[in-house]
């Protein structure tokens, strides 16, 4: 490893960790104002969400809303089920299941 | 139901439940680091390094950023400065576990800051929020971290020697565990006008800025979203300002 790389890889640590730890280590100092406490509330979906929808309905980088792309169809069925269960693994099998039928069964 | 040798040992059903959850991610996360580390090799980065990236950085996607930028040429410090915008959203998760995790020892936070992935913080706030008041459950998120962080290595390592012939792994679905367990954790939550609002307002803009760069698109979408179910939130409070505090309303 060359020191170059050295000085990239502590870089990207100082970066990465700082992100990680310095709202942790702050939390038990800073009151939020009440309008940033109410906005965290929704950091759970909205971060998921957004990291979600796009590898969902762009598996492959561009919008794929059709019958040929098996992520949106275990996603519908995945959605159906957390919807009616509350329950993680009923969740998963299912989204997978569908999935894997989509892939390799009807569009195959 | 109450088993009572379960029950004599919280801090293993914490471990536990916090390994059983983290298993599907941890399927998700095997494809990703084989082609990380069998594409790393192929930007021209030496295999310690990326072995090292994996090691000392643990942050996925700015890992595949910073192998590409690699590869193109980009000067190292333009290299830190993306990394820093890829990875900004592990304040936004750090920012919204922190009042879980206020009466923590020190020393707890270098280790949870440290593995604080997108794949941990989705398993651990949805357990804080359904069980805040267990004062073990610190040992699911540090399970949920360390599960992740080897499972990480692991497969960075599997990619660093196979080369590109393991990438066709994504083609076993593993690439769909990921998003099939955050539509488990996310739809429960979405129960409420502003969550619904959040949740199509961050999705859309995500897909809308996907061609942006260094992930800020995904940032730019998640900070939509959370505009839009707290000015929602807000609007269907009373006017006159009766709002009850942020804390005692729960997740919803």
């Amino acid at each position: 490893m060359s020191v170059q790389e050295i000085l990239l890889i502590a870089g990207m640590v100082a970066v990465t960790f700082g992100a990680r730890f310095v709202p942790l280590a702050l939390a038990e100092r800073l009151r939020m104002p009440r309008i940033v406490e109410a906005a965290l509330r929704f950091v759970p979906v909205a971060v998921l969400t957004a990291i979600t929808v796009p590898a969902v309905l762009m598996p492959h980088g561009t919008l794929q809303v059709q019958v040929g792309n098996p992520y949106l169809f275990g996603s519908l069925a995945a959605i159906g089920v957390a919807w009616l269960t509350k329950r993680l693994l009923p969740t998963i099998a299912s989204g997978m299941a569908v999935f894997l039928f989509w892939k390799l069964v009807v569009i195959a | 139901m109450e088993n009572p040798s379960r029950a004599a040992h919280p801090r293993l059903r914490e471990i536990t439940a916090g390994l059983k959850d983290t298993i599907p991610l941890l399927l998700g996360a095997a494809p990703f680091g084989t082609v990380f580390g069998a594409v790393a090799v192929g930007s021209g980065l030496s295999p310690a390094a990326v072995m090292g990236l994996s090691v000392f950085v643990f942050a996925g996607s700015s890992q595949f950023v910073a192998a590409g930028l690699v590869a193109q040429g980009v000067s190292f410090p333009m290299i830190i400065l993306t990394t820093f915008v890829v990875n900004l959203r592990h304040a936004l998760y750090a920012t919204s576990l922190g009042p879980f995790l206020k009466k923590l020892p020190r020393r707890w936070l270098f280790p949870l800051a440290f593995w604080l992935t997108d794949e941990t913080y989705a398993v651990t706030i949805r357990h804080y929020q359904q069980d805040p008041d267990n004062p073990h459950r610190t040992w699911y998120q540090l399970a949920s971290s360390v599960s992740m962080y080897l499972n990480w290595q692991l497969w960075t390592a599997v990619g660093l020697f196979a080369g590109t012939k393991l990438a066709g792994l994504s083609e076993w679905g593993l690439d769909f565990a990921m998003a099939v367990t955050f539509i488990g954790i996310v739809v429960p939550l979405v129960r409420s006008l502003p969550m619904v609002l959040c949740a199509v307002v961050a999705g859309a803009a995500a897909v809308l800025l996907k061609s942006l760069p260094s992930n800020l698109g995904l940032l730019a979408a998640a900070l939509a979203g959370m505009a839009a179910g707290t000015i929602a939130a807000a609007l269907r409070r009373p006017a006159a300002g009766a709002a009850p505090p942020a804390g005692q309303e729960g997740p919803v």
